[in-house]
């Protein structure tokens, strides 16, 4: 009933509704970096990612330059090790694992769950400070010198013989686990208390319960990277032995508590982007969700499982081989919600009513480049196989093929998706169709190379080698320049759109979902009238019916009422 | 009371009891989080005492189980009267509510300055594992790196808490946060969990070797 109340209001109101959207309701610079508002503090992590991505992409792009020649020409091999480790700190701790949770989740969770704003909404502004107060931190390192030792600061080297910044980048990445920690927190005690009346656990949209495994992951793992790091601060500035060797200490101990927050933090980057191809999908198809609770609990599996296969990124270590199995085992075992999740995403599009617009390029790239670097994990997996491929560039285009062919993919798709209920402006279609292929090849012509070169033994972490790899390399390079253009071209008829862009309707995709359920951008206190829910989550057609063909079958709106 | 409610209310919340259940569930996140961040140094406690059980037993007989005793007491205490101010403040008794969390300040103040004490003798016993430490069982160091590390740790935390402690003590004792507010209750919860971490680290450290 009051669902019907909105949406009267909505069509009484022309598009010229821009007054009081959350952009506008208040202005001045001390609003943005006080604000409390979800949307708003959204922005502010975007902002700060953007950021961050050019600084880890600019060191990305020195990598795939030195690595143009097989000589170590541009930079000296010590300065290698300061690039590749700023990329992985960058890109890992300031751009993939913040990426979708603070953005688009940050954005979209009390939105599609019918709230006012997060359960602490000030929690989250100081989140983001923490975060800021980390990545500042992190910059002061590198830019006193940079660390070298990895992003992985294993021991005993990060604590007793690297000469590099180790402490400032330590303490940097434990502050952003906080920040972490505080979203997770925000994110778990928003979706337990503050559904809309009617918003049951199985009506949420996927989205919003892949948000819910991530932030669980967040809680309960970055501790312990905390307590790692912070073993190695207390080893490395105070002389306080821990793993130190030469007085008893164990450093794979290091390893073990490292991979224990590490590994579970590959899932806190592809599950939020499971999210996102979840809601794409099924609006792009024009189909309900094929096996709703089963992408819920594969959800839930992986972030329980994700808990458990550690051990598999230490397989050459020296651990005991039944340990090893045992992990071996599990990581193929995790496999198995994963290609669920693949197969559902199929089966969503089986006899759907598709069109290709840029979210759906997006979805279905990532489709693809996920199911690839999924399957070459279980390469991976298998210690046999692990032994011949460990520490080279397999490892490195499998992990790309996940986080970036992955969770980037998926990051550009919903940005695309959202964009214009974020700032009431249509994304110009074409360019963005452009950009998604561009990125897929560009991504495929950077990586899929990697995989052939790691096979034939062209080991990580060297500026230099040997001129039989160098085609591949070559190949990686130039796949780069497309890549790099491929995420900039966005950044470029986005900003545009802001400006000239076809101003968004309420709900342009007919999606279902409350988020569209409401002005475009939203009101500050995102719903005029409270929603109420009365239909299970991507109602794009009846229930025991496909899609008609001839023409696109009306959706119900979730919390639109009878 | 109603003027009350209205005051702890926040955005985005329609009924003060739903705000505190969500503050109390959030706080209960949280301290799960603090759990494993402890649980990652057990844990390293735990390889390296299995590694070297003489050098831990002949160190935990140099630890002063005397101010760790009298330490446990004290913070024991303090965790009661936590218990009674937050209580107190959500039944409204602020007389009550504004006495024991004074000693609630007082008792973990006592725990830190005792702590510091501790600390000023262990290091005139040279026990602090750089050069001229004493002991020279294998795996000692390891436990006096630890032992550092944890206690150090933990007392962060404990100054964490006096800090919130002493700041909602003095808006209550001011006036400008209500009682009803759920802070009381929050705040109450981080100390148990303060007080909990202890009470596994004073066996570990103070027991270990003595029995």
């Amino acid at each position: 009933m009051s669902g019907i109340t909105a949406d009267d209001a909505m069509a009484e109101a022309p598009q010229e509704r821009q007054g009081d959207s959350y952009l506008t309701a208040e202005t001045g610079l001390a609003s943005w970096l006080l604000t409390t508002d979800h949307k708003r503090v959204a922005l502010l992590y975007a902002a700060a990612l953007t950021a961050f991505f050019f600084i880890g992409g600019a060191a990305a792009v020195l990598i795939r330059l030195e690595l143009f020649t097989p000589a170590s020409d541009l930079v000296s091999a010590e300065g290698y090790n300061r690039l590749f480790t700023l990329h992985g700190l960058v890109m890992v701790w300031f751009f993939l694992v913040p990426a979708i949770p603070n953005t688009l989740g940050n954005f979209l969770l009390p939105l599609m769950i019918g709230a006012r704003d997060l359960a602490f909404p000030r929690l989250n502004l100081f989140s983001w400070y923490l975060f800021m107060g980390a990545g500042l931190l992190l910059l002061a390192a590198l830019l006193l010198g940079g660390v070298d030792t990895g992003w992985t600061f294993y021991t005993p080297f990060s604590t007793g013989y690297a000469h590099s910044n180790v402490l400032l980048a330590a303490l940097a990445v434990v502050l952003v686990g906080f920040s972490s920690v505080a979203t997770g927190v925000n994110m778990l005690a928003t979706v337990h208390l503050l559904r809309a009346p009617g918003m049951g656990w199985f009506r949420l949209p996927l989205l919003v319960w892949s948000i819910y495994g991530t932030a669980l992951v967040m809680v309960l793992a970055t501790p312990v990277l905390a307590a790692a790091l912070l073993l190695v601060v207390a080893e490395r500035a105070f002389g306080l032995p821990i793993f130190d060797p030469r007085q008893g200490g164990d450093p794979l101990l290091f390893q073990h508590l490292f991979w224990f927050y590490s590994h579970p933090a590959v899932y806190i980057m592809i599950l939020p982007a499971f999210g996102v191809v979840s809601e794409i999908v099924p609006c792009f198809a024009r189909r309900r969700i094929f096996g709703y609770t089963f992408m819920v609990y594969a959800i839930l599996m992986i972030a329980l499982l994700g808990f458990l296969v550690w051990g598999h990124h230490m397989f050459v270590s020296g651990q005991s081989l039944y340990a090893s199995l045992v992990f071996s085992f599990l990581s193929f075992v995790i496999a198995v919600p994963s290609a669920i999740k693949v197969f559902n995403w199929s089966f969503t599009l089986y006899r759907g009513q598709i069109s290709f617009q840029a979210p759906m390029l997006y979805a279905l790239g990532f489709i693809g480049l996920f199911t690839l670097g999924g399957l070459t994990g279980l390469v991976l997996a298998s210690v046999p196989v692990n032994r011949h491929v460990t520490d080279t560039y397999y490892v490195v285009a499998h992990f790309h093929f996940i986080m970036v062919g992955g969770a980037v993919t998926a990051l550009y798709g919903g940005l695309h998706f959202w964009w214009p209920k974020i700032t009431g402006r249509m994304p110009p279609d074409g360019w963005a169709r452009f950009a998604a292929v561009l990125m897929f090849f560009g991504f495929s012509f950077t990586f899929f190379p990697m995989f052939v070169m790691g096979f034939l033994g062209m080991p990580r972490r060297y500026a230099s080698y040997p001129p039989e790899f160098q085609v591949w390399h070559v190949l990686a390079s130039a796949g780069a320049v497309l890549l790099a253009a491929a995420y900039l071209l966005p950044m470029g008829y986005l900003a545009w759109s802001l400006v000239r862009g076809r101003r968004a309707g309420d709900d342009p995709w007919n999606a279902t979902g409350l988020e569209w359920r409401t002005a475009s951008p939203p009101p500050r206190d995102n719903f005029r009238v409270p929603p109420i829910v009365e239909e299970a989550a991507y109602l794009y057609h009846p229930r025991h019916e496909g899609p008609r063909h001839e023409e696109q079958e009306p959706h119900r709106d979730q919390g639109g009422g009878t | 009371m109603s003027g009350d409610v209205a005051a702890a209310l926040r955005e985005p919340w329609d009924s003060l009891r739903r705000q505190r259940e969500a503050a109390e569930f959030g706080v209960w996140i949280f301290l799960g989080s603090e759990a494993l961040l402890f649980a990652g140094l057990l844990l390293a406690f735990a390889v390296n005492r299995t590694l070297h059980p003489a050098g831990f037993a002949a160190s935990g007989r140099e630890t002063d189980i005397v101010f760790g005793t009298v330490n446990t007491l004290v913070l024991l205490t303090s965790s009661l009267a936590m218990a009674v101010g937050s209580e107190a403040a959500r039944a409204g008794l602020r007389r009550l509510a504004l006495r024991a969390l004074a000693t609630v300040l007082l008792l973990g103040l006592t725990f830190l300055v005792l702590k510091g004490f501790e600390w000023a003798k262990d290091l005139r016993e040279q026990l602090w594992p750089g050069a001229g430490f004493r002991l020279a069982e294998p795996g000692a160091r390891l436990f006096f790196g630890l032992y550092w590390t944890m206690t150090a740790l933990h007392a962060l935390h404990l100054a964490g808490g006096l800090a919130v402690v002493g700041w909602l003590s003095w808006q209550g004792w001011r006036g400008t946060r209500p009682l009803g507010s759920p802070a009381f209750q929050v705040a109450a919860l981080y100390w148990h969990l303060v007080d909990v971490v202890w009470i596994l680290l004073y066996p570990l450290l103070y027991l270990g070797g003595r029995a």
